[in-house]
């Protein structure tokens, strides 16, 4: 199917500073498409040239088929959920939620309607007359997100929508956005920097560093098979070893030899093992240097006796006995160590 | 694009509106003529000269910085202490007793200079440089305060608390501690009350007879009609004023130590 | 704040100030009332400063005067502010924001009577604005702006622009630009975003800004005077001249009383702008 956003080789600098190097990326409809990466990985900006409140210093931006690189935002279609929620304090929430709609020209009973129904569906109907300041901070982001919906956007932009709030409750939020996003079925792009709440939320995934894509995919996809260093090390910890591919289809490396099927023999690779791919077991020696106890797992790094210049991170149940300077042995699930491309 | 176009000639016209009395002023004060009106004869520096020979001028000019720094420094002390004295203890209808320090600054500065004009008739005081000079510290002394009290801490409570802990006595604690910690306040307080006693015209009118403010000495010239020794004089004020500023800002910006 | 130490040195810390305020402030004021309840010329207290305030025309057109004025002065000068602290703080580059507005206050840092004399110098009949019109041939005769109101105005309009334009740009500035971005995702054009956003959350500020200058603006002196001339009144004028001219300090006190209730009722009536809003 056709994209509903074409992200066309867009780059922008500020001055000398490139922020983003020629970025290209398609948008499906009823998506939930997350932007995750690093501060200062261009994550933010690109949603800003989505939106209309940044022009690209280069490329395009096509919304259903439409050159939209130019437009502002307030014809664009679409529509932003900000950091800061940016709720107008002297509306009532109400009012806040028909603001769009006004924009649009709508008669007032229809619009206050239509917004009573989108708070109903972000379950806040009896919050209609209040002010912003006297809801919570999760409540707000509802009303950001109602506002923001109200407007039928063809596309749904969400700048670190839940960095303010507290774990559980971002739990909590991350599962309404997920049902809220199935059940009105617009296309939605998430910023963050939080890789677990990426793979909580999208259907794609898109791991940005230093202005660039180093990975995108469904997120089992891209936490199982990182396509690059960067997207190994952002997605989940791993330990990273180098190794040899060998002739007989395995890769040898310093803490044993693993199938290598795709790999061409003869060549130097780099290989990254999940902490959860690494259990007790008869494999590989090692001293045990720290062990972080995490409530249903013990974070486990221990140094292999026969590569002590390597930190094998292991992620060990909540009852193994383990102690700081203690001898253990390790091994590795051979089927789950993943090739590294670059 | 026409918007850029547009505001761009309106700031331009405020800014001229605004610069338009000032730029009279100190072109005519260079006039070499007798009336600071067009047309413009000169540059001369005699009306500069006759100010500076202008023994009342002089006086007002000298009247005005004695006035402004003992009124500005009695105001900063007293809302120095007052401030800490609310700050650091609890005493009752506090609220009350702050707001009625600050009431000062919603009278007019008309109507403070009245009341102390009958006030110090019915007392038998006479008018006097001091007598412009206590009214000076009414107006000066809510702002001082409240200045000084928006900048007390509890972090600064804690410093405090510490130099007791160490052996100082209140005196001390206050002088060799709190004071320097809060030396942006005060020096804050001290300029601004500077700068409002320095122009001020009402009270010093109204509380002065012979021996006078800069201010008050200007406007008897005014009495006269339009007269370029007032222009220099006042070129010379604002001249004097922009270094002040200059050194506030020096000062103010270096020794923040943030 | 903290409940410790004795609390008599924080009374003897607090009252130096707290005397000060009473002797030199409040006492004064009681005294000025008093004052104005002994007519002069007469014996006992009565009200007859005030009553004769009420029934005298002149006395009451000047109050109607300075309000008129006052009224006048402030819109202008919002009017007048409002945009140019607009373009001070979203259109002039981040860096010389603070330069702009330190170039808008310089010409204010003139004594507040050499100020007012400058634009008698400007609008006076031979002065700059009338030689420079007739010069450029827009008028065959000078007009006559100074001793009037209109000079009075200007002059008050001159400096409360300046004023209006650094609280409005306050204002302005501590608005989160999230706000208007919010209103133009939504579909505001800019004059929308205005008016249903910008406006209402600047508007507590505009209006502190406004009584401000009400205030300053009721009991100044010098301005009327300089510029106005004495063909029209205004009500600190009429206090002066109860001083000067007549030694009448009780009437004077008493004008003094009623224009203080004339703010007092303004304050009122601004009160609910005037609170603190929660951001």
């Amino acid at each position: 199917m056709t994209a509903l956003v074409s992200v066309d080789s867009i780059s922008q600098s500020f001055g000398q500073v490139q922020v983003l190097d020629a970025v290209s990326l398609a948008i499906q409809p009823g998506s939930y498409t997350v932007l995750l990466g690093p501060s200062g990985s261009g994550k933010t900006t690109l949603l800003s040239i989505l939106g209309g409140f940044l022009q690209p210093t280069q490329g395009r931006v096509l919304i259903k088929g439409e050159d939209c690189t130019a437009m502002a935002p307030a014809r664009r279609p679409t529509a932003t959920v900000f950091q800061d929620y940016a709720l107008f304090p002297h509306m009532s929430v109400g009012s806040n939620v028909a603001f769009g709609l006004r924009m649009r020209g709508v008669a007032k009973r229809e619009r206050l309607g239509k917004a009573q129904d989108m708070l109903r569906i972000v379950g806040l109907d009896q919050a209609f007359d209040k002010k912003p300041h006297q809801l919570s901070g999760g409540q707000r982001q509802r009303v950001a997100l109602a506002r923001a919906l109200v407007v039928q956007p063809a596309v749904l932009l969400l700048d670190e929508p839940l960095g303010a709030l507290d774990l559980k409750l971002r739990r909590q939020m991350q599962d309404e956005l997920k049902a809220i996003q199935k059940r009105i079925g617009t296309a939605f792009v998430h910023v963050t920097h939080d890789q677990e709440e990426a793979m909580a939320l999208a259907d794609h995934i898109v791991v940005m560093n230093h202005g660039r894509i180093e990975d995108e995919g469904p997120a089992e996809r891209v936490y199982a098979r990182p396509a690059t260093r960067f997207a190994a090390t952002f997605m989940g910890e791993s330990t990273i070893v180098p190794g040899r591919v060998e002739a007989d289809g395995q890769v040898r490396t310093a803490l044993g030899l693993f199938p290598a099927s795709g790999q061409v023999p003869g060549t130097e690779v780099h290989v990254a093992i999940r902490p959860e791919h690494v259990r007790v077991g008869p494999a590989i020696p090692a001293t045990v240097k720290d062990v972080v106890y995490q409530g249903s797992f013990k974070r486990v790094t221990a140094t292999p006796t026969a590569a002590p210049d390597i930190q094998l991170l292991a992620r060990l149940p909540a009852g193994e006995p383990v102690q700081e300077g203690a001898e253990i042995s390790l091994r590795v699930d051979p089927g789950e160590i993943i090739f590294l491309k670059d | 694009m026409m918007a850029r176009i547009v505001s761009t000639l309106y700031a331009a016209a405020i800014y001229a509106f605004i610069f338009l009395p000032v730029a009279v002023l100190v072109l005519f004060s260079f006039q070499g003529t007798l009336f600071p009106i067009p047309p413009f004869n000169g540059p001369s520096l005699r009306w500069y000269g006759a100010v500076l020979n202008d023994a009342r001028l002089t006086d007002g000019l000298l009247n005005s910085v004695l006035v402004a720094v003992t009124s500005s420094a009695l105001a900063t002390l007293l809302g120095f202490l007052s401030a800490w004295g609310f700050a650091r203890y609890y005493l009752p209808a506090s609220a009350v007793l702050r707001g009625f320090i600050t009431l000062p600054l919603t009278v007019s500065y008309l109507i403070i200079g009245m009341g102390l004009l009958i006030f110090f008739n019915w007392i038998g005081m006479p008018k006097s440089l001091t007598a412009a000079g206590i009214g000076h510290v009414v107006i000066n002394l809510p702002l001082c305060f409240a200045i000084i009290y928006s900048q007390m801490g509890d972090h600064q409570a804690n410093i405090e608390r510490a130099a007791r802990d160490l052996g100082a006595r209140e005196w001390q604690v206050l002088t060799l501690v709190t004071a320097p910690m809060l030396w942006p306040a005060l020096f804050a307080s001290f300029f601004l009350s500077m700068t409002f006693s320095w122009d001020e015209f009402v009270i010093s009118f109204l509380l002065t007879r012979f021996d006078t403010t800069l201010p008050v000495e200007i406007w008897n010239l005014l009495r006269a009609g339009l007269n370029p020794k007032t222009n220099a004089v006042g070129s010379l004020v604002f001249g004097v004023s922009i270094l002040l500023a200059i050194v506030f800002e020096l000062v103010a910006f270096r020794k923040r130590p943030r | 704040m903290s409940a410790s130490g004795s609390g008599r040195t924080g009374w003897a810390s607090v009252t130096p100030a707290l005397l000060w305020t009473l002797v030199f402030f409040a006492v004064p004021f009681a005294a000025m009332a008093v004052a104005s309840l002994f007519p002069q010329g007469r014996q006992g207290p009565s009200l007859a400063n005030y009553t004769q305030f009420f029934a005298n025309p002149s006395y009451w057109r000047a109050l109607v005067n300075s309000l008129e004025v006052t009224v006048i002065v402030t819109v202008i000068s919002i009017l007048l502010a409002y945009p140019f602290a607009w373009i001070l703080a979203f259109m002039v580059p981040e860096r010389w924001q603070r330069l702009a507005l330190m170039l808008a206050v310089l010409p204010f840092w003139t004594s507040y009577v050499v100020r007012s004399y400058s634009w008698l110098l400007v609008l006076a009949e031979k002065g700059a604005l009338n030689s420079a019109l007739v010069h450029l041939g827009l008028l065959s005769d000078p007009i006559q702006i100074a001793n009037t109101r209109a000079a009075t105005v200007i002059g008050f309009v001159h400096f409360f622009v300046m004023l209006l334009t650094l609280t409005i740009y306050a204002n302005l500035k501590q608005l989160s630009p999230s706000y208007r971005k919010a209103a133009a995702d939504l579909g505001a054009s800019p004059l929308q975003a205005f008016i249903h956003v910008v406006l209402p959350l600047t508007l507590p500020g505009i209006m502190v800004g406004a009584f401000l200058t009400f205030v300053l603006a009721i009991g100044d002196y010098i301005t009327p005077q300089i510029l106005g001339g004495n063909n029209e009144l205004l009500m600190p004028q009429l206090i002066m001249m109860q001083i000067g001219r007549r030694g009448d300090f009780a009437g004077a006190s008493a004008l003094s009383i009623i224009l203080m209730a004339v703010v007092s009722i303004a304050y009122l009536l601004c009160a609910r702008w005037l609170k603190i809003e929660r951001a």
